[in-house]
């Protein structure tokens, strides 16, 4: 069932982000900013984290996801840490997503070259 | 002696097409034109590394092509005007790096063919040149990397955009020679609408069109009827009708007669392009593939061809200023 | 005047991609968290390696050129996993390869996702500091 479930939210999430796309005329940047931010928003209000635990994947792989990982790493920080940790919490707890990419995409500029797509 | 009447110059001796060469990408040979080209490279890298290096490739073939057509060498022509999408129109600086003819470069965006058009008759027919060249092109890849993103990322496409054509376009005017003749010439003003969105640019190109054929119908005293045949370029889908409202409201019908580059260059009922084609060679490449040739078969004998160019830059379009637009007509006859 | 005549995009056909492809790509992420934990890993170490494996998926079809011809149909569906957010750093770094690996690569790889992280690290920045202030009162 856990996996209708991620499927069902996952889904419901990106169709947010077409309405956001057609409707207004928001850029993808700015809209993926939104998520992020709207993510540690939601995760601050206490909201998502039930989301989370009900949808897996479905909450966690979208942007949203990756705004209530912030969210969640900066609380547990501050836990341990006092202050310092509204600083660091952040960006330990992104540190794999973005480290993993930024190894992608060296290894992929050094492997790859740009097509065109017509 | 040539004559001005408000903004538009008539040419008593006018300047003759002597040649011209359409050179285009893959997209290109698969759409409606395909025919008309001169050259279509499949492999749109035209076996260069960088995409800036595609486009002054493809531009270089084109004007080769053209001096081919005419018969004569680089030195047959005494001024080129070239121009190109690129920043600081390096595509055109560097085919002209080999070409040495001397050069004045333009940037109109899709008006450039046009600009550079006129601006060649205007150099022939008062014998300030005894040949002059217009050469202009656009890259997809070269141009999406500079305005948009990089080929490879997944960002949609709004109905409303245009597709910059892979293609260049050459011609040689001449004061000699049998025609058609470049009679008369329009440039336009810039014109602006108020459309921030970039992807919506024939929107914002379409009051200078407008503006540009309003003028030259009341300078001239001519008829539309006169014609066969009113080319914008590139105005899209969405301009096009657009710019048909904004002539009827000043009492000229237009609708019947005109036709658009960025439309007739693709199919867009089977190619993915948005509102149609875009770019300084889309309209260049029609003019070279498709508008020219028919003078030659006899099937048109006046037609009015207007470059239309959306001024803005990437800056300022982040800077939330609105889009200006530009237009050039000229009045292409066969006697 | 303007508005009458450009036509919108087809709202229903975008929408039905956006929810299949994105549901997909979560399904597939749930499948890899299911997988990963059955393997021994925490269940914050198996979401960590579910993002790092589909970031890997994307970067691999990002430099084939299938991740735009998926994202060209699927919008959103693309764009808002952590899949999109791994094409808009793979797709850069390939894209300015040829103005070098500092001057391109190293300065060009964050031009799309780097407000992201910027601005997702203010938020949670923000949230950090209220938090402290707040821990108190909330009998923590």
């Amino acid at each position: 069932m856990h996996y209708f479930w991620a499927f069902l939210v996952g889904g419901a999430l990106c169709v947010i982000g077409q309405l956001l796309i057609d409707l207004t005329n928001l850029t993808p940047a700015r809209i993926l900013v939104l998520f992020v931010v709207s993510g540690v928003a939601l995760s601050a209000l206490g909201w998502y984290r039930p989301l989370a635990e009900f949808a897996g994947a479905g909450a966690t792989v979208p942007l949203l996801g990756f705004g209530h990982l912030l969210a969640q790493g900066v609380v547990a920080a501050v836990e341990r840490h006092g202050l310092l940790g509204a600083l660091t919490g952040g960006f330990s707890a992104a540190a794999g997503g973005i480290a993993a990419s930024l190894v992608c995409g060296v290894i992929a500029s050094l492997a790859a070259r740009s097509k065109d797509q017509s | 002696m040539p004559r001005r009447t408000g903004g538009t110059l008539f040419f008593d001796r006018p300047a003759a097409v002597m040649g011209y060469a359409a050179v285009g990408g893959k997209r290109e040979a698969e759409g409606p034109l395909a025919d008309g080209f001169d050259l279509l490279e499949k492999d749109t890298t035209f076996g260069q590394k960088t995409w800036e290096q595609a486009e002054s490739r493809m531009q270089s073939l084109c004007a080769e092509l053209v001096l081919r057509r005419c018969g004569i060498g680089a030195e047959g022509v005494d001024l080129l005007f070239g121009g190109d999408l690129e920043n600081q129109c390096a595509a055109s600086n560097y085919t002209m790096r080999a070409l040495q003819i001397p050069f004045v470069g333009l940037y109109n965006a899709c008006a450039t063919m046009a600009e550079g058009l006129a601006l060649s008759a205007c150099f022939v027919s008062t014998g300030l040149a005894r040949r002059a060249m217009a050469l202009t092109s656009s890259h997809f890849c070269a141009a999406e990397r500079q305005y948009r993103f990089p080929l490879e990322y997944g960002g949609k496409r709004t109905p409303t955009s245009q597709w910059t054509a892979t293609a260049a376009g050459g011609v040689v005017l001449s004061g000699s020679g049998s025609g058609p003749y470049l009679r008369a010439v329009t440039f336009g003003k810039v014109m602006d609408f108020g459309i921030r969105d970039t992807s919506n640019m024939g929107a914002a190109m379409a009051p200078a069109a407008a503006s540009t054929l309003l003028a030259y119908f009341r300078d001239s005293g001519r008829d539309p009827e006169e014609f066969d045949r009113i080319y914008t370029g590139d105005l899209g889908a969405v301009g096009s009708a657009l710019a048909m409202q904004l002539c009827e409201r000043e009492g000229l019908r237009l609708d019947k007669l005109h036709e658009d580059c960025g439309l007739l260059l693709y199919d867009r009922g089977r190619q993915q392009v948005g509102a149609g084609g875009s770019g300084a060679g889309c309209s260049a490449a029609v003019l070279c593939s498709h508008i020219l040739p028919q003078f030659r078969t006899g099937a048109l004998h006046r037609v009015l061809f207007v470059g239309t160019g959306a001024l803005m830059s990437p800056t300022t379009a982040l800077q939330k200023e609105s889009i200006p637009g530009i237009a050039h007509l000229v009045a292409i006859e066969d006697a | 005047m303007n508005r009458k005549a450009s036509p919108r995009s087809p709202l229903g056909k975008d929408c039905l991609w956006a929810f299949f492809v994105g549901g997909s790509i979560c399904l597939l992420g749930e499948g890899l968290r299911t997988l990963y934990g059955r393997a021994g890993f925490v269940l914050t170490d198996a979401a960590a390696l579910t993002s790092v494996t589909l970031v890997a998926l994307s970067a691999v079809l990002t430099a084939l050129g299938w991740y735009q011809k998926l994202a060209s149909r699927a919008g959103a569906g693309t764009l808002v996993p952590i899949t999109g957010f791994a094409n808009a750093v793979v797709s850069p770094a390939i894209e300015y390869r040829v103005e070098g690996l500092v001057t391109g690569v190293g300065a060009k790889m964050f031009v799309i996702a780097g407000p992201v992280i910027v601005w997702g690290m203010m938020a949670s920045v923000v949230w950090g500091v209220v938090y402290y202030f707040l821990r108190p009162m909330m009998g923590g």
